[in-house]
């Protein structure tokens, strides 16, 4: 094969994230929502998420397929639309695990990741229950700070995500992936073990030999694998591409807010496992 | 009879807090704010004198640098005001964005704690900002402390609350004694209004003023000049409150 990063179809992609895996996922403009779907499709289970730094409609919609076991988080909600449905009942009912966060908390573990040091201090947080929920959490004294006058600080432990999964606008044939104003889909990439990425393009000229593209684009060397989506965001938007699909939302947000309604959107939608829909 | 909105006036109120800063960032969900520190940079001399970020704006002058780049400016204290809410906020300046009962949200699930445990801390003038102003929402203690009012002596805090902007009131953080103090009622509240929707103890002089409406050359900016550039991120809030129908969206 001539392009070996180049995956045949967002299926494959979605095959090779395995169950129970850290799964590191972008809230901004860079989300993988083909992919999520063939997740669900392919019956994905026990996914750790970490939503980096929060999420919306993606965590939404792999929590209410059951594809979660884990989520660690500073906040899910479908933002205009209120509160994210299916989120708000597993975390009620204990169905997923909730490891709650705080946005720069997750952006400083991911950067240590990417650092590849086990641990980094942040400001802040000292007060708050977050530190009583989290008690993988520290406060430790800064080890500088002067003799007589201890200064509390919280160390956090690194993340380092099994994998990443963002959607770009687009990508080259070696594998290097365009990501435009999104700097931090660099950090997660570099943090992650591996790093799937869906594109609305696939070109032909190199990315890294292009002066204005190269500093905004992620070498093929952080990237394990990337499949051609048009839309691939869909219904959430893509700068440069298409608006988001609010109405789609919102009507999802209107049937989950039963779990019967939920189910019936869901297989109306395919969003099933393939196993179960045969 | 009033020829402004109630949003206007919180508006007005919000963009006096301002007054001063020179680097202004605004969350999400927050068009009021939003609005507010516009106005504040309109009335410091604009773009060259104060910065805005705006975030979701993809206008290019509100766009802000990233989530992680906002996040070191408050830590290095390049940030000078920021905006938090709360479902529930507590006399002591306590606020809960994440849930009602036991941990992790037995009674009542929200949807988590965003960047508030870390910017409540390293912002100097943090402006809650609660349009509900009620004993269900102005609480005696917080469920859960998403954000702590105040610290230890010992714990570096440069930021913390600064003010309490509400439908019926503003109230200032006194943060020697740790409370609120009333500071305005807005027209048709009162002392008592305030106190009978209050679920926690605050200072109040003997006489509250009523705090002043926007004047006639405000109202004009806000809905000339402002409502434009805030109907990027909330086309919606510009076409319903404001009157401002950006493209592709319909005004009421």
């Amino acid at each position: 094969m001539a392009d070996p990063k180049i995956l045949p179809d967002v299926e494959t992609l979605a095959a090779r994230i395995p169950d129970g895996a850290k799964l590191a996922i972008f809230k901004d403009n860079g989300v993988a929502m083909e992919a999520t779907r063939a997740l669900i499709r392919r019956g994905a289970r026990g996914l750790h998420i970490v939503t980096v730094p929060t999420s919306a409609f993606q965590a939404e919609l792999l929590i209410a397929a059951g594809c979660v076991g884990t989520i660690e988080t500073s906040g899910v909600t479908m933002w205009e639309l209120g509160q994210a449905p299916a989120f708000v009942r597993a975390v009620k009912t204990g169905a997923v695990r909730i490891l709650d966060s705080t946005c720069p908390a997750i952006y400083s573990q991911i950067q240590a990741g990417e650092k590849g040091i086990p641990f980094i201090p942040i400001r802040g947080l000292i007060g708050s229950d977050l530190l009583t929920v989290r008690d993988d959490y520290k406060v430790i004294d800064n080890p500088f700070g002067p003799d007589d006058a201890p200064d509390p600080i919280v160390a956090l432990p690194a993340i380092r995500p099994d994998v990443a999964l963002f959607h770009a606008p687009r990508a080259d044939r070696a594998g290097n992936v365009f990501i435009g104003g999104q700097t931090e889909l660099k950090t997660i990439a570099h943090a992650a073990h591996k790093s799937y990425v869906t594109v609305e393009e696939i070109v032909e000229d190199s990315l890294m030999e292009d002066e204005t593209a190269g500093g905004v684009t992620i070498p093929a060397m952080y990237i394990t694998g990337v499949a051609h989506a048009p839309k691939g965001a869909w219904p959430l938007p893509m700068p440069g591409y298409y608006p988001g699909d609010t109405d789609y939302v919102a009507q999802y947000c209107q049937a989950a807010r039963s779990e019967e309604g939920l189910a019936q959107w869901l297989a109306s939608e395919g969003l099933v496992p393939r196993a179960a829909a045969e | 009879m009033s020829d402004y909105r109630t949003e206007e006036l919180l508006i007005e109120v919000i963009a006096r807090l301002l007054d001063g800063v020179e680097n202004i960032a605004v969350g999400v969900l927050s068009p009021i704010p939003g609005s507010a520190s516009i106005l504040a940079q309109s009335r410091a001399g604009g773009p060259g004198k104060v910065r805005v970020s705006v975030i979701g704006a993809k206008l290019p002058g509100y766009r802000t640098d990233g989530g992680v780049d906002l996040f070191d400016q408050a830590a290095q204290g390049r940030l000078g005001a920021f905006f938090l809410s709360g479902g529930q906020i507590d006399g002591a300046g306590n606020i809960n964005l994440l849930g009602v009962g036991d941990y992790p949200g037995s009674e009542a699930r929200w949807s988590g704690s965003f960047g508030s445990a870390f910017l409540y801390s390293l912002v100097p003038r943090v402006i809650l900002f609660r349009e509900e102003h009620t004993p269900r929402t102005l609480v005696d203690k917080v469920d859960f402390i998403s954000a702590a009012g105040s610290n230890e002596p010992n714990v570096y805090r440069p930021g913390g609350p600064h003010a309490l902007v509400t439908n019926r009131c503003l109230f200032m953080f006194d943060k020697a004694r740790g409370r609120f103090r009333l500071e305005s009622v807005h027209p048709g509240e009162s002392i008592d209004s305030v106190r009978e929707n209050t679920g926690f103890e605050f200072d109040c002089p003997a006489e509250v003023p009523e705090t002043p409406a926007p004047d006639a050359a405000t109202l004009k900016t806000i809905r000339r000049d402002i409502a434009p550039l805030i109907a990027d991120p909330y086309p919606k809030f510009a076409a319903e409150v404001l009157g401002y129908a950006a493209p592709g969206h319909a005004a009421e």
